[in-house]
């Protein structure tokens, strides 16, 4: 089997076809390492490749379906994971050097539930140092470039995995998103991405960034992908104190009885994510509004007032959340220490040396804002406006089911573009206040931009109506998706 | 919203537990202050009514029961420390020791 013929199938064809005994995990998973071999170099998806993991575990595959023991619904799927989820025996490195020659002793809950749904984990993938970042150029390792071209970034901070889902080096990856960080890039690199309900996907094993925002989810090549991933990952972990004990929905019957059509469903469109944005965007956005019109859809104009609120009400909410969790990196237990002649040296010279630039001024905000004091004045007036943001939602879905919206502002910029954090800062404009308010959020391709570069369609949704979402997002993939275009900015990508 | 001193942005790196050279402190100085400038906007809205959101998404508090339960083994739990004696992480003095400066115990 060549490398190019597998390697844009997709999750539910892989797992099909190896559960019929039409092709091997085996072939499945040699020809999914010979293609990152031949193409990773230029896109720095990987931080590493667990070639022998993966042969091992399509090898046990392969022998449970000779065995006719049951394979489980992601039987011989390629997956790789953002490298903020531990892998037991298999380095993490939440893409910082401080955690550099980490060998975690455990799975995360997301990796036993992928692991016993027969998934094969082909390695971890690049991101912005502890998740923290839009475009992945936070990373300490290296840059990852965006397949559709590869003078651009990404997007981040799950940059590594939505290159990698979207050259065809795996079927899914999973992603975490704090403020964005599945569905920006998912629109960078023309890939669906969602991210589930807060405490609607465990957390257990996942390197904390802000605790109260942060969410596991999947980026795929489609929303039958995305559902089929979601079904798996989903569902209550007693490990997890922020775990929903909520029942998980067949997402993929949910997608098959809907049979492409949303008729009734109420599109809320809400004006302040319309003011500015790129004029190609915008147009895509039009064609996915058209498509769910189309479809059976009616569109409800309305605003949510408090959104100007969302980017400093969050960007005080995840640094003070950071600086927290991220005290646990100190030299002590795991990672890396740097010598000094006591142990308050030790800490200073650590961190340090173990942190990169936007790491270190996060934390220092988080510092300032939850400093005796200060907590009033800054995180808990940032925790009240979430509140205010929360109330503009459940407001809008009295009226509508879903909301929608551009993923991003511009289409994937160039390396080096943002000169400023806060200029970084402003490419989560529209995906943040799904985070501060625990909504599920969608999104999917809709279109190109004349230059060839992938547009994302926003969907936000109610708390646990991930199912719609997937309805809604399957409209517009099939009405105004990429079909069957690959990115082609990268050599050998075909 | 004031933009910070130096004075403040060395309090804050010594609260952080971040040894930042010279360089990093102006610059930290100067980014946190721009950063900072951009949430005047939230002093400006009115909250005295607005209860602070604990939880996005209604969920109650959860507690385990106080009961041992299957863990680590100690050898795969101290395998990542950076230094270790049989099954004690080893860590510098808490107490400065001008003698033995750039070394660890043992060392």
């Amino acid at each position: 089997m060549s490398p190019a013929s597998t390697a844009f199938w997709s999750v539910a064809e892989t797992a099909r076809r190896v559960a019929a005994g039409e092709i091997t995990a085996t072939q499945i998973v040699e020809a999914a390492l010979a293609r990152i071999q031949a193409i990773d170099g230029q896109l720095g998806a990987f931080l590493a490749v667990d070639a022998a993991g993966a042969r091992a575990a399509a090898a046990d595959l392969d022998h449970r379906r000779a065995s006719n023991l049951p394979l489980g619904p992601l039987a011989g799927v390629p997956i790789a994971l953002k490298d903020v989820l531990v892998t037991r025996g298999l380095a993490t490195t939440a893409g910082s050097k401080i955690l550099a020659g980490w060998i975690p002793p455990y799975d995360a809950h997301v990796v036993e539930k992928l692991r016993a749904a027969g998934a094969i984990i082909v390695g971890k993938v690049n991101c912005d140092e502890f998740a923290m970042g839009s475009s992945t150029e936070n990373s300490a390792y290296q840059p990852t470039k965006n397949p559709w071209d590869p003078a651009r970034v990404p997007g981040g901070s799950s940059g590594g995995s939505s290159a990698a889902v979207a050259a065809g080096l795996c079927a899914a990856s999973l992603g975490t998103d704090t403020g964005g960080s599945i569905r920006q890039p998912a629109a960078f690199c023309g890939v669906v991405g969602m991210k589930p309900t807060y405490g609607r996907v465990s957390r257990w094993g996942v390197v904390a960034f802000a605790s109260s925002l942060d969410q596991v989810g999947p980026l795929t090549r489609t929303v039958a992908d995305a559902a089929l991933v979601l079904e798996v990952i989903a569902g209550f972990d007693p490990r997890d104190s922020t775990s929903l004990d909520a029942p998980v929905p067949r997402f993929t019957d949910a997608l098959e009885q809907s049979a492409g059509e949303v008729r009734g469903l109420r599109v809320g469109v809400p004006q302040e994510y319309y003011e500015a944005m790129d004029d190609e965007v915008r147009a895509g956005i039009a064609r996915a509004a058209a498509a769910l019109i189309e479809r059976g859809a009616v569109m409800v104009d309305l605003s949510l007032p408090h959104t100007r609120l969302a980017l400093p009400a969050y960007y005080l909410v995840a640094p003070a959340e950071a600086s927290s969790n991220l005290a646990r990196f100190d030299g002590v237990r795991y990672g890396q220490r740097a010598s000094a002649p006591d142990l308050l040296d030790m800490y200073g010279k650590t961190r340090d040396a173990g942190f990169g630039p936007e790491v270190k001024r996060r934390i220092m905000l988080g510092t300032y804002a939850l400093r005796s004091g200060y907590y009033d004045a800054y995180y808990k007036k940032a925790q009240q406006v979430r509140t205010l943001i929360k109330r503009d939602f459940d407001r809008a879905f009295q009226y509508c089911d879903v909301l929608l919206t551009p993923t991003t502002p511009t289409p994937a910029f160039r390396f080096g573009a943002k000169a400023t954090p806060v200029e970084m800062y402003q490419a989560d404009v529209f995906t943040l206040s799904c985070n501060l308010a625990g909504l599920p959020g969608i999104s999917v391709p809709c279109g190109l931009t004349g230059e060839g570069l992938p547009i994302g369609a926003q969907l936000l949704g109610r708390p646990l109506d991930e199912a719609t979402l997937l309805r809604a997002g399957a409209v517009i993939e099939a009405t105004v998706g990429l079909g069957d275009r690959r990115p082609a900015g990268i050599g050998g990508l075909t | 919203m004031p933009a910070l001193t130096r004075k403040e942005v060395e309090e804050i790196a010594l609260l952080a537990r971040l040894a930042l050279g010279p360089d990093e402190l102006d610059r930290m100085q100067h980014e946190l202050g721009a950063i900072l400038e951009h949430f005047g906007a939230l002093a400006a809205v009115e909250t005295s009514d607005v209860p602070a959101m604990t939880h996005a998404v209604p969920m109650d508090l959860r507690m385990r029961l106080d009961v041992a339960e299957p863990s680590l083994a100690p050898e795969v739990a101290l395998a990542a420390a950076p230094r270790r004696e049989g099954d004690l992480i080893v860590v510098p003095s808490s107490i400065a020791r001008s003698d033995r400066a750039g070394e660890e115990p043992g060392s």
